[in-house]
């Protein structure tokens, strides 16, 4: 019979109070789970954004905002840039021995809540996400109800439209159904854009937007402008407008800094910024999410340290009844060290319980709320999805446990055997 | 095999003075013998088996077991001579209650040894007529079974002394002939002498050497803790 078989019994027989503790301790570890596994989520959802291209080219003004706006579909544009920057990006000569891939972005309106985007179809060609994962479109149902095999929107169609998949299923819009509307106000577009295809989830806020041709985009903007009064005369530069062009580098070129270089010499530039997303989005993340996950995980773990004191009192007010207990042991020969550390395997036991306890219900819980999450955010998390951090937990808790169970040990310690046994149990 | 010299002891009063209980100039107790110790309630006895058993210390004197002084060890190791040498049987049985019976005896291996011996703890939970009741704890037993557990644990170890403190005190008269006879026969087969404490003349009567305790102590009658 082992020290920790002693112990055990004795959390068995003071059963509900024990599984209070462990409950307590459970719900503390829970909470220090869940913090870490949507810090991750929000963590994954963030950086996932930014993966795919290198730099982001928009209009001078706040780099924060550009990136919001480009790679979030989030706040409006920090304004335009003329469209020959793209093309100056594309097939310029100053850029073409950097520059592998440009795709130009136009920030439109919503639809149904949904960001419109007005862009190339090389936009789900040549670009990737999550490193080299490539855009595909799924199968869906067209307004008959037959599956059909969605499709890139073309060059030459200028009014075809493709969905991102949290997009096209809160909208319910079918590959052949058009929509409308998509300038904003009151104004009817003339010529509606016909849904293509639907993107497969990529976990990114692509899943969040509406991806129309640009050249439609441009000429329904165009249109708008002539129905408010404005531009009677087809301004052309409203036409040479884009708000901002995702930039591929050369890997090559990218790996030997040339990515700093052609940011540089845009930003030398008057109109145009350029701004690498990973960066700003790592700063943005620790400057708002990252500060805020620790403010979480301290508040989630004074309620782990709060479930520890509980185990102290739970075991230091056992100690009373348990003098006489502690005194026959005792008296068979345990040594005050033994029965210290049977009172400390108790705590530790009490913690190691909470603490299994915690992670089964912080990652069920996840797990319930996974397909919450992948909707919300395209990340999608398993049961057994652990956090790093989670590996102190388990070792953190044994010394949370040791710490707390100190004071009701050094109590058992004390107990003065010949007094003890004399008191009736 | 047992030899009490100059033991004394006394007790601190809430004023502060003291209150002497035990003055033993010698008390022995040879291998294997078998005595009983009577005396008044309040006169010392269990008092004076704590001492034996090293619980608690005297102010002065020697408890001498074999060639070991108990009083000039450690704690620590006079625990751990306790558990290897000296079976205790209380008057109220001290088992532990979330324990079995089985259990009850191992742990009692656990803290003389460190590895508890199943079978010998299953063979004496068989002698004491207990074999059918391994598994069940302190709660589930009869009075008499909860000693009958008490007597397999305090011989667990193969003590050389066996101290019992009115071991039948709290039994029906139906068993406590019983469990006198067990004790006194178990004792007999592992030759391990044994000190009982009782207030009954029947019990008494049946051992081959009574001390009276006021017999062998100094201290004047009265006021003594028992």
């Amino acid at each position: 019979m082992s020290l920790w078989k002693v112990a055990w019994r004795s959390i068995q027989q003071r059963a509900l109070v024990s599984t209070l503790t462990v409950l307590s301790m459970g719900l503390g570890v829970a909470l220090v789970v869940a913090v870490l596994v949507v810090y991750s989520v929000v963590y994954q959802s963030f950086h996932r954004g930014g993966e795919g291209y290198d730099l982001i080219v928009g209009a001078k003004g706040g780099r924060e905002q550009l990136v919001l706006n480009t790679v979030f579909y989030l706040s409006q544009p920090v304004g335009n840039i003329p469209y020959s920057f793209y093309d100056e990006l594309k097939v310029g000569r100053r850029f073409s021995a950097d520059v592998e891939t440009a795709v130009p972005v136009c920030m439109g309106h919503t639809y149904q809540g949904f960001r419109v985007i007005g862009t190339v179809p090389e936009m789900f060609t040549e670009l990737k996400y999550q490193g080299e994962k490539k855009y595909e479109f799924v199968q869906s149902e067209d307004a008959d109800g037959k599956k059909v095999q969605g499709r890139n929107f073309k060059e030459d169609a200028p009014f075809e439209a493709v969905l991102g998949a949290v997009a096209a299923s809160r909208t319910q819009l079918k590959i052949g159904e058009t929509i409308r509307g998509i300038a904003g106000g009151s104004h009817t577009d003339k010529q509606p854009f016909t849904v293509v295809g639907v993107l497969a989830p990529t976990g990114t806020p692509v899943d969040h937007a509406v991806f129309v041709n640009m050249r439609g985009f441009q000429e329904m903007h165009h249109a708008e402008g002539e129905g408010h009064g404005e531009h009677a005369d087809h301004d052309h530069e409203h036409n040479d407008q884009i708000t901002a062009v995702l930039v591929c580098i050369y890997p090559d070129r990218a790996a030997a800094g040339r990515t700093d270089v052609v940011a540089r010499t845009i930003n030398d530039s008057r109109f145009a910024q350029a701004v690498v997303p990973a960066r700003v989005i790592a700063d943005l993340f620790e400057g708002v999410v990252g500060k805020l996950q620790w403010i979480l995980l301290g508040m989630a773990v004074l309620t782990v340290i709060e479930a520890g004191i509980g185990i102290m009192v739970s075991i230091y007010n056992s100690m009373s009844d348990r003098r006489h207990e502690i005194a026959v042991m005792r008296a068979l020969g345990a040594s005050r060290f033994t029965v210290m550390m049977v009172i400390l395997m108790e705590s530790i036991l009490l913690a190691l319980m909470g603490g299994i306890m915690g992670l089964l219900l912080g990652h069920g819980a996840i797990w319930l709320c996974s397909p919450l999450i992948a909707d919300w955010t395209g990340v999608v998390v398993g049961l057994l999805q652990f956090q790093w951090m989670e590996l102190i937990l388990i070792p953190g808790l044994i010394v949370l446990a040791s710490a707390v169970g100190y004071l009701p040990a050094v109590a058992a310690y004390r107990t003065d055997v010949a007094k003890s046994l004399v008191t009736t149990p | 095999m047992l030899l009490l010299k100059d033991i004394k002891k006394a007790f601190r009063q809430p004023d502060g003075s003291a209150l002497p209980v035990l003055d033993i100039p010698e008390f022995r107790v040879e291998v294997g013998e078998q005595m009983v110790m009577v005396g008044r309630s309040g006169c010392g006895k269990t008092t004076l088996l704590h001492i034996i058993a090293g619980i608690g210390r005297p102010d002065s004197g020697k408890v001498r077991i074999d060639d070991w002084d108990i009083t000039l060890m450690p704690e620590a190791e006079r625990d751990r001579f306790r558990a290897e040498r000296i079976g205790y049987v209380f008057q109220t049985f001290n088992l532990l209650a979330g324990f079995t019976a089985l259990e009850n005896v191992l742990v009692a291996m656990r803290f003389a040894r460190g590895r508890p011996d199943k079978a010998r703890a299953r063979s004496l939970l068989n002698r004491v007529g207990l074999g059918h009741r391994m598994t069940h704890r302190p709660s589930q037993l009869s009075v008499g079974e909860q000693q009958r557990v008490a007597v397999a644990r305090a011989l667990a170890n193969k003590p050389q002394l066996l101290l019992a403190d009115e071991p039948t005190a709290n039994i029906d008269a139906a068993h406590q002939q019983q469990i006198l006879d067990l004790i006194r026969e178990t004792c007999r087969e592992e030759n391990v002498a044994l000190i009982m404490v009782t207030h009954s003349n029947d019990v008494a009567r049946q051992f081959p050497r009574m001390d009276h305790l006021e017999d062998i102590n100094r201290v004047a009658v009265g006021g003594a803790i028992g």
